[in-house]
C-alpha cells in the first residue's frame, strides 16, 4: 500500500488537491482510502467521499492537539487502510500551527502551501516545508510569474530536495505530476516502529487539558514566562 | 541561458472531444518563433496551453503526449523553469515599490544591477500609456500597467525560455510591442488568441476545432500585407484614442484619413 500525508496551512486547498491527484488513481483502477484529521468538526471526509465514492474515516481530536491525536492513530489508520485493501491511502492532517511537520521517515510527504499567504510564508512554515518529499503550490496561477519564481526560491532555500509542484485546486491543473510522484513512492509494509521527522510541541500544561481560566493560579505543567 | 538555445516542444495528438484522433498528430516547436493558437471558444485553446505547461503524457483529457527536451534531456518537471506564463487572472500580491520587487526577482534569479531593473522598467514603459516609476507602489499600478511590467519582467528578467500566454488582448497595452518584446528575447511564445492582429503576428498558427489539433498554418507572404494593414489600422485606432483621452475636441478632419 502506498501512504502519503498531506500537510500545510488552513485553507492552502489540502482537500481539493488530495481529491484531484486521488482522481487519476482512481482512473487507473486503483483504490483508494483518505483519512482526514481536524480539531474541530469537518467536512472533509464527506467532500472527498462524494467526489470520489471511496472509503474515507474522519478523526476529531476536540481538545487534544490535532496533530498528537493523529500521531497517536497512525497504527490504527494504517489497518483501517489495508482492511480497506487499499492501493493508496492519504492521510490529509489538520491544518498546521506552522510549529509541526507531521511526516514519517519513510513514507511519502506533501506539504501545500498557498502562493497568496506571501512571500514569507516559506520561512515561516519550517519544519512543515523543510521535513517533506513534496511542495505543493495552490493558487499560483493569480501571482505574477515574477512572484510565483520568488516564492519557490525561498522555498529551496528552506529546502533544496523536495519537488516542488504548482497545483491548480479549481481545476486540477498539475495534480498528474503530484500523482506521478506518489506512484512512484514505496510501498508500505507497516506502520509501527517508524519514526516522525520532526518531534512535536510538548503539550502538557494545564490549558492542554481544558483550563480555561486566566491566572497563574490555573497554570501548572511545562509553563514559561515571556518577561 | 545555453538550455533555450536547442529547446525543442514536440506534441504527439491524442483525441478530440468526440474521442477521434486529432487531424494533426505531431507538432514541433522552437525558439525564436511564436505560435498563436486560435480557433472558437471552448475549441480546446486553454487545454493545449495546459497540457504543454504540465508536459501531458497521455493522461490529460486530449490525451497527448509533450516532450520538452534540449538534445535528448528532458525538462518534463514544471519545477524545471523552462515555461512562464501570463494570464488576465494574475495579479501582484506583493506589497512594496515596483524597484523592490524587480530586485527581489532579479536576485532570486541570481541577476543583479542596477542596468537590468532600468531597462525592464524601460521596457515596460514603452508598452502601457501612463509610465511606471520605480518608487511606485505595486498595487497603484492600473491594469494596464501591471500587465506591461509583468510582461517586460518575463521577458528581461525570468529565464524561462517558453512563455504560455492565454489572452491578453483586454489588457490596456500595446500588444504588438508586447508579443515583439517577448519574442526578441529568443524565446519561444506560444498565445491563444483571438485577436486578429496577435494572430497574424505570430510566426505560425495552429488551428484548433472541436477540442483537437486541427491543422497548423505558415503566415505567408500575402499576410503580412495584410498584417501591415491590420497594424496601420491599430495604430489609427491607438492614435484616435489617446486624442480622445486627453480630450481633443473635436477630433480633427485629418483624424478621419487612415
Ligand atoms: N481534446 C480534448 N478532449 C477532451 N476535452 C477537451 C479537449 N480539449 C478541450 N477539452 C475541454 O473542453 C473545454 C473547453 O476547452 P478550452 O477551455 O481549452 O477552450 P478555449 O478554446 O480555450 O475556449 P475560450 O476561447 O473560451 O478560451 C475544457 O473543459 C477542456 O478541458
Ligand atoms: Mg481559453
Amino acid at each position: 500500500m502506498k501512504i502519503v500525508t498531506v500537510a500545510g496551512t488552513p485553507s492552502s486547498g489540502k482537500t481539493s488537491v488530495i481529491i484531484h491527484a486521488m482522481r487519476h488513481f482512481i482512473e487507473n483502477g486503483k483504490s483508494v482510502s483518505a483519512v482526514k484529521f481536524d480539531a474541530l468538526d469537518t467536512m472533509d471526509d464527506q467532500i472527498i467521499k462524494e467526489k470520489l465514492n471511496i472509503p474515507t474515516l474522519k478523526g476529531i481530536s476536540d481538545y487534544i492537539c490535532p496533530d498528537h491525536f493523529y500521531v497517536s492513530n497512525l497504527e490504527e489508520v494504517f489497518l483501517w487502510g489495508e482492511n480497506n485493501n487499499s492501493d493508496v491511502l492519504v492521510i490529509e492532517t489538520a491544518g498546521l500551527c506552522l510549529r509541526c511537520a507531521p511526516h514519517i521517515t519513510g513514507i511519502m510527504a506533501v506539504t501545500i502551501v498557498d502562493n497568496l499567504s506571501g512571500l514569507d510564508a516559506p520561512k515561516k512554515m519550517g519544519p512543515g516545508i523543510f521535513h517533506t518529499d513534496i511542495i505543493v503550490i495552490t493558487k499560483s496561477d493569480l501571482v505574477s510569474q515574477a512572484e510565483r519564481e520568488v516564492f519557490k526560491q525561498r522555498i529551496r532555500e528552506v529546502n533544496p530536495d523536495a519537488e516542488i509542484i504548482n497545483v491548480n485546486g479549481l481545476t486540477g491543473k498539475g495534480s498528474l505530476l503530484l500523482k506521478r510522484f506518489i506512484e512512484g513512492s514505496d510501498d508500505i509494509e507497516s506502520m509501527s516502529e517508524r519514526e516522525l521527522r520532526y518531534s512535536m510541541p510538548a503539550s502538557l500544561c494545564s490549558y492542554c487539558t481544558g483550563e480555561v481560566r486566566i491566572g497563574k493560579k490555573y497554570q501548572s505543567g511545562s509553563v514559561e514566562k515571556i518577561v | 541561458m545555453t538550455m533555450s538555445n536547442n529547446l525543442k516542444i514536440t506534441v504527439s495528438g491524442g483525441f478530440n472531444k468526440n474521442g477521434e484522433a486529432e487531424s494533426l498528430s505531431e507538432l514541433e516547436l522552437h525558439p525564436e518563433t511564436s505560435l498563436a493558437v486560435i480557433g472558437p471558444t471552448g475549441s480546446g485553446k486553454s487545454e493545449f496551453l495546459s497540457d504543454i505547461e504540465q508536459s501531458a503524457s497521455k493522461d490529460t483529457p486530449s490525451g497527448r503526449t509533450v516532450i520538452i527536451d534540449s538534445e535528448g534531456v528532458d525538462f518534463a518537471c514544471e519545477g524545471s523553469g523552462v515555461i512562464a506564463q501570463l494570464s488576465q487572472k494574475m495579479s501582484f500580491i506583493m506589497d512594496g515599490t515596483v524597484e523592490r520587487f524587480l530586485n527581489l526577482h532579479a536576485e532570486s534569479r541570481n541577476k543583479g544591477g542596477n542596468g537590468l531593473i532600468l531597462s525592464t522598467l524601460e521596457v515596460a514603459n514603452t508598452l502601457c500609456g501612463e509610465p511606471i516609476r520605480l518608487n511606485d507602489p505595486l498595487h497603484g499600478l492600473s491594469g494596464g500597467q501591471s500587465r506591461a511590467l509583468m510582461i517586460a519582467d518575463i521577458a528581461l528578467i525570468s529565464d524561462a525560455p517558453v512563455v504560455l500566454i492565454d489572452e491578453i488582448e483586454n489588457a490596456g497595452i500595446n500588444k504588438l510591442k508586447a508579443l515583439s518584446v517577448l519574442s526578441s528575447s529568443s524565446k519561444l511564445v506560444i498565445i491563444a488568441t483571438h485577436d486578429p492582429l496577435l494572430i497574424l503576428m505570430a510566426d505560425r498558427r495552429l488551428i484548433m476545432k472541436n477540442g483537437g489539433m486541427e491543422s497548423v498554418a505558415e503566415r505567408t507572404e500575402s499576410e503580412k500585407g495584410i498584417l501591415e494593414k491590420i497594424k496601420e489600422m491599430d495604430r489609427y485606432t491607438e492614435r484616435v484614442r489617446e486624442d480622445l483621452r486627453f480630450g481633443v475636441y473635436p477630433l480633427s478632419s485629418a483624424e478621419a484619413v487612415l
